[in-house]
């Protein structure tokens, strides 16, 4: 991939748009903005720091202007690479416009700029019983910005929706430097729902520079259990009988053995190594409303082989199940130098087939793969361990993996549920879409980003035919260029 | 999992045969999670992944690598942090930060020319004067002319240090003692009441000349719960701010010297009241490569060092304590929770004073800006911090901050001078001390 050298001039005009000290273009600082979550890289030109939506206005002009890619990014801690420049460009980082700009009580509702941290928003409302309710595993690191980009998911999506479903208005840059505010206040949007096409467009569209977001009450009683299962299959059945006696946890997680005694190898709160899988099972509401369902709940368990369910006693108990459920993407670094952690989404009332064909998948390529999903929806994260020194190694996790989120999608899933394509899936596009569906999603693109100067070579394909092997990198793992 | 490959290079030795370079698995630890952005002071201040903790591995990472030169760009990111370990806590990968940064100091204080004067600074500060006890105590006694002489009333009333940009650093001078806490000869202080240990005191070396009381109602507290105190004579400074700032050889022959004095009895506990010596202490082994004849001593050093607040906590108060109608909020040291993991013994100290409440500060597990030396050596960045401190704490409604490191005192102290808030900071184990009562 050519990197354009942005000439001097230019950056000039960048430096009087956002201050000289927040442009960086020095090769050192730029290597500081090629990575994110993802085992992806990709290399800016340049780096600005705008602090208010009128500097992003400009930077979009000056973009036009120089017909220089821009890239949009939060914290970085994205999983799909939707926040890398792959194409070089100006990245455009939102550090500094993390300001919660107003909060309507009555109203339940935040006015926030991009870069606020997710759960600052929480801890910030969180006085007034309220909380801002995706709540993605690194809700503490990454960007509300970032959330909106990636239409963002996380445990409690299953009774709460994904982020889209808390975005009531958003004000967008348009790539040629034009600002408009689409939504509203109301739930269903006057007019053509264009707040619904922004989120999840992976910062293809526009950048997003203020995000009126819905507030949610926090519920008067939150029951926490852990069920403990001696195989993975009596845990997924017991997931399925949820669906088939309609439960609805709040959330319903699920790790595998694997899982678990790397998690607690980190953690040390006594999760029983020698089990086979865990739920994490979570149900809110009134106190009695809780009550009734976490009764229901540990019935289903114990009728489906639950070694013991436990309850945890108090926050800090629940806190802690919560902690170990949601840095186990982390705690995997503590095994192999490189961990790839997958995202696909198969129909939850098959889950116990695709467990078993994908620990088959691993085992034939010379994997074994950890599972740690939100199981109550069907979107499943394996995680692949390995070590990309070894030569081929890389290659072969990503053969691995691919052929895993080709099982979901021939079981009727597909090939992300909430880390997004970015330049992570786009080869495995049409194998879930055909030409027809692809084009018209092109020909949107194409309406608001008509000259492509936003985020490219993201969710479409850009490889030339197939067997396009692109190489992924890693912060203190090797960097892998083939 | 992670095998050898012929990548990896052999690890570089310092002039002792010692490990100063990180092994490839330290930072393939590292999986750019992101996870720990939020909880790193600097990077909340500036919004930059250079000054992050992930940026910073990348660059010491690619430093390593030879894929980026030491120049003064990396110093400065790597200068910047405070090495407070904040990413360790938030870190599920089990990245050992401390140990990575404090490897990179090192190599930069090998390879990296700075300006004369800095270097100058920085060579008698830490080669000259913190190895030595005499000198420590001779500057503390200039220090204190400078103090009860009048000439630093006349400097302020002259706003000399203010036309010097020195104002704040004045604030964070501490208080020379009128007497200053011997450890030239081995002082045994008897146990009151029933014997239940007998442990060593590590007397620290700048708290020798400033933290006298300290020092003092620390071994007071001990002798009251039935331990027997050994102050060792002869000791030496630690070797955290050396090892904090790359002066890996000075805090070796420091270890050197400790472990010699220390291990010559079996003491139940080797207790300190600096979190920040601690620390380092606890982690003498990370000085002496594995398989050296330092490193296993080194290893029973560590596993007998305790934190004063861990040691009573383990050990269990006796001592009768009278009520103190007083309402407190704790900081955390940052190498107290996050470099030694210990959270919830100095809450728990406090909570059994009666009378007492504690009254949790919001953002309590984050620095205060103290950092050893980075008030000094990057003022700005600390007093901003300092700033954002005293708000949460003046928040609490709290009479009194109560901490648990030297250095974190210090820095407190003139927080609530500039900021005015009222509030006395104070020991955890100066708290115990008040309340079990007459100290004479």
């Amino acid at each position: 991939m050519a990197h354009r050298r942005i000439n001097p001039d230019a950056i000039a005009e960048l430096e009087r748009i956002v201050g000289r000290d927040q442009v960086l273009a020095s090769g050192e600082e730029l290597r500081m903005y090629e990575y994110d979550g993802s085992v992806e890289t990709g290399r800016p030109d340049c780096v600005v720091f705008p602090s208010d939506k009128g500097q992003v206005a400009g930077i979009a002009r000056w973009s036009n202007r120089h017909g220089v890619p821009m890239v949009g990014r939060g914290a970085g801690t994205g999983l799909s690479g939707g926040a890398l420049a792959r194409e070089g460009g100006v990245q455009v980082v939102f550090s500094r416009m993390n300001r919660i700009l107003s909060v309507d009580y009555e109203n339940q509702r935040a006015v926030v700029e991009p870069g606020v941290v997710n759960m600052d928003l929480s801890r910030a409302v969180a006085h007034a019983g309220l909380h801002y309710a995706p709540d993605p595993s690194s809700q503490k690191a990454c960007t509300i910005g970032g959330n909106v980009s990636e239409n963002a998911g996380g445990p409690h999506t299953l009774r709460y929706g994904v982020t889209t479903n808390h975005i009531l208005a958003l004000e967008v840059v348009l790539p040629d430097g034009e600002m408009v505010r689409i939504g509203g206040d109301a739930v269903d949007p006057t007019g053509c729902d264009l707040v619904g096409l922004f989120v999840g467009s992976e910062g293809t569209l526009g950048l997003v520079v203020e995000i009126t977001a819905k507030l949610t009450r926090l519920p008067e009683s939150i029951k926490t259990m852990l069920a403990v299962f001696n195989t993975p299959d009596d845990a997924t059945e017991t997931v399925a009988a949820f669906t088939a006696r309609g439960v609805t946890p709040a959330a319903c997680e699920m790790m595998d053995g694997w899982t678990i005694r790397v998690v607690e190898s980190w953690i040390h709160a006594g999760l029983p190594a020698d089990a086979g899988a865990l739920l994490l099972l979570e149900v809110d509401g009134t106190r009695e409303e809780a009550e009734e369902q976490a009764a229901r709940v540990i019935d289903i368990c114990n009728a489906n082989h639950a070694r013991e369910v436990r309850t945890a006693k108090d926050e800090r108990e629940r806190e802690t199940l919560w902690k170990a459920r949601k840095n186990a993407f982390g705690a995997a670094g503590r095994v192999a130098p490189d961990c790839y952690v997958q995202d696909g989404v198969i129909p939850r009332t098959r889950l116990p087939e695709a467990l078993r064909r994908i620990a088959e998948i691993g085992r034939r390529h010379g994997f074994e793969v950890g599972n740690i999903f939100h199981a109550g929806d069907g979107n499943l994260h394996p995680m692949l361990c390995f070590d990309g020194r070894q030569p081929g190694e890389t290659e072969r996790a990503i053969a691995t993996a691919d052929e895993i989120i080709t099982l979901c999608i021939e079981m009727g899933g597909s090939i992300t549920g909430e880390h997004g394509v970015g330049m992570e899936k786009d080869r495995l596009m049409p194998l879930l879409f055909s030409e027809a569906d692809l084009e018209l999603m092109k020909r949107v693109r194409n309406a608001i980003n008509p000259l492509g100067l936003l985020n490219p070579g993201k969710i479409f394909p850009v490889g030339k035919g197939c067997g396009e092997i692109h190489t992924p990198a890693a912060v203190g793992g090797d960097k892998r260029t083939a | 999992m992670a095998t050898e490959t012929t990548q990896t290079r052999a690890p570089e030795t310092d002039e002792a045969g010692q490990v100063d370079r990180p092994d490839y698995r330290d930072f393939a630890r590292c999986v750019h999670c992101g996870l720990c952005l939020n909880h790193c002071p600097t990077y909340k201040l500036w919004g930059r992944e250079a000054d992050s903790p992930r940026g910073r591995i990348r660059q010491m990472f690619l430093v390593d690598r030879g894929e980026m030169p030491i120049d003064a760009t990396f110093v400065t990111h790597i200068d910047r942090c405070l090495d407070c370990r904040a990413c360790e806590t938030a870190c599920p990968s089990g990245v050992e930060y401390g140990k990575l940064v404090e490897l990179a100091r090192g190599r930069i204080e090998q390879e990296y020319q700075r300006p004369a004067a800095t270097r100058l600074a920085r060579e008698v500060f830490y080669r000259r004067l913190l190895p030595f006890p005499g000198r420590m105590a001779a500057l503390g006694r200039l220090l204190r002319f400078y103090q009860r002489s009048g000439l630093e009333r006349l400097a302020a009333e002259l706003g000399l240090l203010k036309l010097l940009g020195l104002a704040a650093r004045a604030e964070l001078m501490p208080p020379i003692d009128s007497k200053f806490f011997s450890t030239s000869e081995t002082q045994t202080f008897p146990v009151r009441g029933e014997r239940r240990a007998r442990v060593a005191f590590f007397a620290g070396c700048i708290a020798r000349v400033t933290f006298t009381a300290l020092s003092e109602a620390t071994i007071r507290v001990l002798q009251a719960n039935g331990c027997e105190v050994v102050v060792p004579g002869g000791q030496w400074c630690c070797g955290a701010l050396e090892v904090h700032a790359g002066y890996r050889d000075v805090a070796r022959e420091m270890a050197r010297r400790n472990l010699d004095l220390f291990l010559r009895e079996d003491f139940d506990a080797i207790i300190t009241n600096a979190a920040g010596c601690g620390s380092t202490l606890k982690e003498y082994a990370l000085l002496f490569g594995p398989g050296t004849p330092e490193h296993e001593r080194a290893e029973t050093f560590d596993s007998r060092v305790k934190d004063v607040t861990e040691f009573l906590d383990e050990l269990g108060l006796v001592a009768p304590m009278r009520p103190l109608a007083l309402r407190v909020t704790y900081q955390d040291s940052c190498h107290l929770l996050h470099g030694q993991k210990v959270r919830e013994a100095p809450r728990r100290l406090i909570a059994a004073v009666p009378g007492v409440e504690l009254a949790e500060m919001a953002f309590s597990d984050q620095c205060c800006g103290s950092a050893g030396v980075y008030n000094v050596t990057q003022t700005e960045t600390s007093m901003e911090l300092l700033r954002k401190k005293m708000d949460c704490a003046r928040a609490t409604d709290a009479r009194v901050i109560v901490t648990a490191n030297p250095g974190c005192l210090l820095q407190l102290r003139a927080g609530a001078k500039m900021a005015a808030t009222r509030q006395d900071v104070m020991h955890v184990v100066e708290l115990l001390d008040r309340a079990m009562g007459d100290p004479g």
